[in-house]
């Protein structure tokens, strides 16, 4: 990569500081799954691609290394291999249905090279700002990770945000956590079960993530309390000898309506995973496909040996116990808070991605702001299935987007009135999903992906 | 471009073991790797005759994969064109950088379909059999006794002056006819019967070899097949269908290499 560092090759200035016109590139932030198909899709659109990872390598969550990887010792994938791999290179077939996440790195790392993309990303630089300029282009100002040297600022084409969303933690606010003697960690801090070994732990919320950390806790601490919100549906890894997620598939592919998947859902769990209630678990509140799936053959069985004690919600904290909303009380040495985390873009001003209150981006497809037409953002989704595969056609999306934008100005403007700026908000799920914190940008694989490939026609002879 | 993909999501070709023959430079010039894909009936061995060690000789390291029931991979008697080109994509995706994917006889139309699922660095299409009625009517014409049978499940067989020029000694054709598997009788089908491909990922650069000489596919199909990448074939006249074999086997890959030299892959 080639790039201007010393401030005599500066033409532009920008409150009295240089800035280095980068021409038609295009920048990417975040080398992670999502940064990476960026800079490949982009490209392979014949766009320049400069990219800033503020960690030392590629894989962003899925680097165990990184600072702020939420993974742990024993992450697996939860969504099988055809869901998760990039469709245009596949995993190896040697793998197993859901790989390990060493594997996933593995894998993102080799996609680096294979595409030769390492050369277009400056590690170790954090973007600080991004700013708009000179009419449809960006200020980008980054600096040293670790502090060294001044700020820089470079101008670009376009942007294209990809710095995750799994890496700021959600902590829910609860009376007297502050007075609490035992130790409160949040999942992102958990990376081994024998910090939970021999422990009386309790694990808060009833996302993948939960569930997987309770199940670690069931064969490791010497007791589990798991608390949820409220009752799941709780998918095994396989049905009828299959991937669950590929059966599902199967089902998908006849196109059946919402509510007879919903029956033949319900009718499938019942019959292979049987009635919760049962086990002292709670009835779920709302139908299959209303909250995000949880993919878990092993917590009802632990559930079954006594590992694990499903209790309710927390109502507060005590000195040495927490109290939950049915009155009982538990004694945990450890609660591990398995809360989920918050999207965050620091770097940009809440207007340009017209975020609200919240702080919660409104983007045409969870992808394309409204305000900015080279701003995108990529990977942000909650998907029933693997994100790879999503933020992989987002990405030719962003990528035919902008080539238009640059070969067909008067097009692209018209394609911009009628498709982006004034398309009102969709949910792209089929079932009623519940408005919950985590689940404002969940969405529905096929529905997302149909959307998706109505879009991608319509820019269809943008090619470079 | 097919963003919904249920039949690769649902219904995942199973895997099998696959044979790939490779031949590397002694020294690593950052070339683009070459992936090379046999026809029907045929198996890595026929590039690592003399393309592999030749190709590698010019700086390109050189692969040759076995689709499945061919060559040294595993038996996969039901096998469609997906699944050959399921294991092209594998084969190419294991390699260390993007590939130039190679394919032979009925090779090609696997590799077209492969160019579908990855994004090739560039393509190259050797006396490409592409399927169809026309190539059927004339694979008849020349051989029916051979053609026939696989109409009904039965093995492809090509006698050896079909796949080779007169140059090539008739006891070396023989051993090299005798070689040959089949594909299995769903691809047989399938090369009669498909759909056209999907558009291939990425645009790569696509050329078109033939011998206008070769009588399995008549100059007319390389012509046709070249068009559609907005090219003209390049023709080597007096060469048999399987190239890669043949007496003058150096000349077609020379132009390979030069044109993906050329075109700075």
């Amino acid at each position: 990569m080639t790039t201007s560092t010393d401030h005599d090759s500066a033409t532009l200035w920008r409150d009295g500081r240089p800035v280095y016109d980068r021409g038609e590139t295009v920048c990417v932030i975040g080398a992670g799954p999502s940064g990476l198909v960026a800079i490949k899709n982009l490209k392979e659109y014949g766009f320049g691609v400069d990219c800033y990872e503020r960690e030392t390598g590629v894989g962003g969550a899925w680097n165990w290394r990184h600072d702020r990887s939420p993974v742990y010792a024993s992450t697996h994938l939860i969504s099988s291999k055809p869901f998760t791999q990039y469709p245009d290179f596949p995993m190896p077939d040697d793998w197993p249905d859901y790989p390990h996440h060493g594997q996933v790195l593995a894998y993102l790392e080799r996609y680096a090279d294979h595409f030769d993309l390492r050369p277009h990303i400056w590690f170790g630089t954090e973007v600080v700002k991004v700013e708009p300029a000179d009419g449809l282009r960006w200020d980008v100002t980054t600096k040293s990770t670790g502090g060294y040297g001044a700020e820089r600022t470079h101008r670009y084409t376009a942007v294209v945000v990809a710095n995750g969303h799994n890496w700021s933690p959600n902590l829910p606010s609860y009376e007297g956590l502050d007075d609490f003697k035992g130790k409160v960690i949040h999942s992102s801090a958990y990376k081994d079960p024998a910090e939970l070994r021999g422990k009386r732990v309790l694990v808060v919320g009833g996302g993948n993530t939960g569930c997987d950390i309770a199940v670690e806790a069931a064969q490791h601490a010497s007791r589990c309390w798991h608390s949820t919100r409220r009752g799941y549906w709780y998918a095994p890894k396989y049905v009828l000898g299959r991937p669950a997620d590929q059966v599902n598939d199967g089902i998908l592919a006849l196109r059946l309506p919402l509510w007879l998947r919903q029956w033949l859902l319900h009718l499938t769990l019942r019959l292979t995973v049987g009635d919760l209630r049962r086990f002292g678990m709670r009835k779920p509140d709302h139908k299959v496909f209303e909250t995000h799936p949880i993919i878990n053959s092993q917590l009802v069985y632990h559930v079954g040996h006594g590992g694990i004690a499903p209790v309710p919600d927390i109502a507060r904290f005590r000195r040495h116990s927490v109290e939950l909303s049915d009155g009982s009380e538990v004694e945990p040495d450890v609660v591990v808070v398995a809360t989920g985390y918050r999207p965050r873009f620091e770097f940009l001003a809440p207007d340009a991605l017209a975020a609200d209150a919240e702080g919660r981006p409104r983007l045409h497809l969870h992808a394309f702001s409204r305000r900015h037409p080279t701003l995108a953002v990529a990977g942000l989704l909650e998907s029933d299935s693997g994100l790879f595969t999503l933020v992989h056609w987002q990405t030719v999306a962003i990528a035919r987007w902008l080539r238009l934008h640059e070969a067909a100005p008067q097009r692209a403007g018209q394609f911009w009135t009628a498709r982006v700026a004034k398309e009102p908000d969709r949910r792209w799920v089929g079932a009623k999903v519940k408005d919950t914190q985590r689940h404002w940008f969940e969405v529905a694989h096929v529905d997302y992906l149909r959307a998706l490939q109505k879009l991608i026609d319509g820019l269809a002879g943008a090619k470079a | 471009m097919k963003v919904i993909r249920f039949q690769d999501w649902a219904r995942p070709v199973p895997p099998v073991r696959r044979e790939v023959r490779s031949a590397t430079p002694e020294v690593d010039e950052g070339k683009t790797p070459l992936l090379f894909v046999p026809g029907f009936g045929h198996g890595a061995w026929a590039f690592a005759e003399f393309w592999l060690e030749h190709a590698a000789g010019r700086g390109f390291p050189a692969h040759a994969v076995s689709p499945r029931g061919h060559g040294g991979s595993g038996d996969s008697p039901g096998a469609t064109l997906r699944a050959y080109s399921h294991d092209v994509v594998q084969a190419a995706a294991s390699l260390p950088r993007q590939a130039v994917l190679v394919g032979h006889g009925a090779g090609a139309l696997v590799v077209e379909r492969a160019l579908a699922r990855y994004p090739a660095r560039a393509a190259v299409l050797a006396a490409p059999v592409l399927g169809g009625w026309a190539t059927f009517a004339n694979a008849l014409r020349r051989n029916p006794a051979g053609t026939l049978p696989a109409v009904f499940g039965g093995r492809l067989r090509m006698r050896p002056r079909q796949l080779f020029s007169r140059e090539v000694p008739q006891a070396v054709a023989r051993e090299y006819a005798g070689r040959l598997g089949r594909a299995s009788a769903r691809a047989q089908w399938q090369l009669l019967l498909h759909r056209a491909p999907e558009p291939a990922v990425g645009d790569p650069p696509v050329l078109v070899v033939g011998s206008p000489d070769d009588r399995i596919v008549p100059a007319s199909a390389l012509t046709r097949a070249a068009r559609r990448y907005g090219g003209a074939p390049l023709l080597f006249p007096g060469m048999g269908h399987d190239m890669m074999l043949d007496a003058r086997w150096r000349e077609p890959i020379d132009a390979i290499l030069d044109w993906l030299d050329k075109s700075g892959s």
